[in-house]
C-alpha cells in the first residue's frame, strides 16, 4: 500500500517535488522525528536478526566468539564464504526437535482456544456494563497485566503443588484422599498460559466490541431472532477482528514461551522456547540455538504477518 | 451502545475475576505465614519480610533493576513518542512499512528470539569495535529500551489519533514553526500518554526475565533473575514476601496513573462541553 503511494509521489513533476522540501525547518524536524527511532530499531532490532541468521549457518568452535566466521578475509578480499547447514540438518534429523516444535504449537493453540472461550464472555460482559462499572472492570483486567509475569506464574506453583492450596482444599473437603499431581504436568502449563495471557485476549476483544452497534441487535430481536441466533449471526462475525487480534497476541508469544514450561512444566513438558534457552545456557551451542530460533521465527512469520495486517487495517479505520 | 448483562455474562465476569485475583491474594496471604513450608500454615508472622530486608543480594538486585528500569523508561518514552509521531502525523514516508513492522514485531516476538538475537549482536559488536566490553547494565538497558519503545509507541499512537490535529493545524496556520507547535500544543496534550508510556516501560523492564538472562553478564543479576534462580527449586516464603511488596508497589503506581489519566480525560470532556456552549 505504501509502495504505490511512494511511486505516485516519485511521479510528481520536478518543481512540485522541490516544493515538498522547500520548508527546510519542517523537513529537518520531520527527519529527526522519523530517523531517531528508526535508526535505533534498525540497529538493535533488525540487525541482530541478520546476525542470528548468519550464526545459524556457522560452526561451533572453541574460541571467542564460539562460532566460526562465515567469510574469510585476506587483505580486504574475500577468500572463501562458508555456509554450514549442519545445524539445520541436525535439527531436522533429531526427532526431539520436531516433536518439541509440534508440541509447542499444540500447547499454544489449545491455550489460545481456552483463553478465547474464557475471555470472550468477560470482554462482552464488560462492554455491556454501565459506564462507571465499565471503567472499573477494565482497570481490574489491566492491573494483573502490569503485575510481574514471573510472580503470577509463581503464584500458580503455590496453588498446584502436591502440598499446594488446591490439593489441601480438596483433601480437607474430603473429595480426594491423596494429592493429585498437577504441578510439573502439561495441565499446569495450560493453566499458566491462559492465566498470564488472558488480558492480552480480553483487551483487543473489548476494544473491538465497544464499537459494536447496539441497534443491529435490536433490529434482529424485532425481526424475531433469538439471542443465540443473534449472537452467531451478528455479534460474533462483527467481533472477528478482535478475536483474531487477541488470538494472535496469545498464540505467538505462547509458542515461544520459556518461563511457564520451565516453572510449571518442570522437565516433563517440552516446549521450543525452553529447548532454545537450554541450547544457549546449558550446552553453550550458539549456532544450534540460532538455528532453533530461525526455525521458530519461520513458523511464526505467517501469524505475525496476519497480526500486522490487522493492526494496519485497524489503524487506517480509526 | 450495548447495555444490560445476562446472568451468564455476570457469572462469567465474576468467575473471571476470581480466576485472575485469587492466586495473587493467596500469594500475599502466604507471605505472612510463619512456616518455612509455604503451603503449610504456621501462624501469622513477618519474619520473611525481615529476612528479605537483611539480604544484601536482594538489595543489590533491586537497586540494579530500578536503575535499569528508570533509564529504560526515560529513553523508551522519548524514542516511542517520536516513533508514534512519525507513524500518525507524518503520513507516508520512505521505509514506513519496515518502520511500522519493527514497531509491532517486538510486541509479539517470543522473548527467547529477541534475547538470543541481541546476545549474538552484542558479541559480534564486541569482536568488531570492542564495545560493549562486558555485558550487564548497559546491554540489559539497551535491550529493554528496544522492546519498551514499541509499547510506548502504541500508547502514543492511540493518544495522537484520539486528540486529532485541528489545534496543531490552527497553530501552524497562524505561523507557528513545527517545533513550536510541538512544544506548545502537541506535547502538553500528549503528556498523560507519555506518563503512562513511561510507567509501562518502567514496569516492563522491572518484569523482564528472559531477555535480561540472555544479555546479562557475570555478576549483573536483576531482580527477576534473582527471583527465578530461587523459585526454580520450589516455593520460597521469602519470595512470597518479595512478591507482595512488588505487587502492592505496582498496584499503587498503576492506580495513580489511571487516576491521572481519568482526570485529564474528564477535563478534556469539560473543555469540549464549554466550547460547545460558547458556540451555541
Amino acid at each position: 500500500m505504501t509502495s504505490k503511494a511512494a511511486q505516485d509521489k516519485n511521479r510528481l513533476p520536478h518543481p512540485l517535488k522541490a516544493l515538498n522540501f522547500l520548508s527546510g525547518m519542517q523537513s529537518r524536524w520531520k527527519t529527526f522525528v522519523i530517523a531517531t527511532p528508526f535508526a535505533w530499531l534498525l540497529i538493535f532490532f533488525l540487525a541482530p536478526f541478520f546476525i542470528v541468521a548468519k550464526i545459524s549457518l556457522a560452526e561451533l568452535t572453541i574460541s571467542s566468539p564460539p562460532f566460526s566466521d562465515m567469510i574469510e578475509w585476506v587483505d580486504g578480499t574475500i577468500i572463501s564464504v562458508r555456509l554450514v547447514f549442519d545445524n539445520f540438518i541436525y535439527i531436522f534429523d533429531d526427532p526431539l526437535y520436531a516433536r518439541t516444535y509440534v508440541n509447542s504449537l499444540k500447547i499454544a493453540f489449545i491455550s489460545t482456544l481456552l483463553a478465547l472461550l474464557i475471555g470472550y464472555p468477560i470482554a462482552y460482559g464488560i462492554v455491556r456494563s454501565g459506564p462507571v462499572a465499565k471503567q472499573l472492570l477494565l482497570f481490574a483486567i489491566i492491573l494483573p497485566f502490569w503485575t510481574s509475569f514471573l510472580l503470577r506464574v509463581y503464584a500458580w506453583m503455590g496453588l498446584l503443588a502436591d502440598q499446594g492450596t488446591v490439593n489441601n482444599l480438596l483433601i480437607s473437603l474430603g473429595l480426594i484422599e491423596t494429592p493429585i499431581r498437577m504441578l510439573y504436568t502439561e495441565f499446569a502449563v495450560y493453566v499458566g498460559i491462559v492465566y498470564t495471557y488472558l488480558p492480552f485476549m480480553i483487551l483487543p476483544l473489548y476494544a473491538n466490541m465497544e464499537k459494536l452497534d447496539g441497534t443491529l441487535n435490536e433490529a434482529a430481536a424485532d425481526l424475531g431472532s433469538g439471542p443465540i441466533n443473534t449472537f452467531f449471526k451478528i455479534t460474533l462475525p462483527l467481533t472477528m477482528p478482535g478475536v483474531i487480534a487477541g488470538a494472535l497476541l496469545v498464540f505467538i508469544p505462547a509458542t515461544g514461551e520459556y518461563v511457564i514450561p520451565d516453572l510449571l512444566g518442570g522437565g516433563n513438558v517440552q516446549m521450543i522456547g525452553r529447548q532454545l534457552y537450554n541450547e544457549f545456557a546449558r550446552n553453550i551451542d550458539w549456532p544450534v540455538a540460532s538455528a532453533v530460533a530461525i526455525v521458530l521465527l519461520l513458523l511464526l512469520v505467517l501469524p505475525m504477518a496476519i497480526y500486522q495486517h490487522y493492526q494496519g487495517k485497524a489503524a487506517e479505520r480509526s | 451502545m450495548l447495555q444490560g448483562r445476562s446472568k451468564f455474562l455476570t457469572f462469567m465476569l465474576f468467575a473471571g475475576f476470581i480466576f485472575l485475583y485469587v492466586p495473587m491474594i493467596l500469594l500475599i496471604i502466604y507471605s505472612f505465614n510463619y512456616s518455612k513450608l509455604v503451603p503449610v500454615w504456621g501462624g501469622w508472622s513477618t519474619r520473611w519480610y525481615k529476612e528479605l530486608f537483611e539480604s544484601p543480594e536482594v538489595w543489590e538486585a533491586v537497586s540494579l533493576s530500578l536503575q535499569i528500569a528508570f533509564i529504560n523508561a526515560t529513553f523508551a518514552t522519548v524514542l516511542g513518542t517520536l516513533a508514534g509521531l512519525a507513524m500518525v502525523r507524518f503520513g507516508r514516508f520512505r521505509g514506513r512499512t519496515i518502520f511500522g513492522g519493527m514497531l509491532v514485531a517486538p510486541l509479539v516476538m517470543p522473548e527467547v528470539i529477541t534475547g538470543l538475537s541481541l546476545l549474538v549482536f552484542f558479541i559480534s559488536l564486541k569482536e568488531l569495535i570492542g564495545w560493549p566490553a562486558e555485558r550487564g547494565f548497559t546491554t540489559i538497558t539497551i535491550a529493554h529500551i528496544t522492546f519498551s519503545l514499541a509499547y510506548v509507541a502504541v500508547i502514543i499512537q492511540a493518544r495522537l489519533t484520539g486528540i486529532g490535529e485541528t489545534l496543531e493545524e490552527a497553530a501552524s496556520d497562524l505561523g507557528a514553526k513545527p517545533f513550536k507547535v510541538m512544544k506548545a500544543i502537541t506535547l502538553p496534550r500528549l503528556a498523560p500518554g507519555m506518563l503512562s508510556g513511561w510507567l509501562l516501560a518502567f514496569t516492563l523492564s522491572l518484569d523482564d526475565l528472559v531477555i535480561a538472562s540472555f544479555v546479562t553478564g557475570p555478576g549483573a543479576n536483576t531482580l527477576p533473575i534473582l527471583i527465578f534462580s530461587r523459585i526454580r527449586l520450589g516455593l520460597r516464603p521469602d519470595i512470597n514476601a518479595l512478591a507482595t511488596i512488588i505487587i502492592i508497589f505496582v498496584a499503587v503506581l498503576v492506580s495513580l496513573a489511571a487516576y491521572l489519566m481519568f482526570r485529564q480525560q474528564k477535563r478534556e470532556i469539560m473543555d469540549h462541553k464549554m466550547a460547545q456552549s460558547i458556540k451555541s
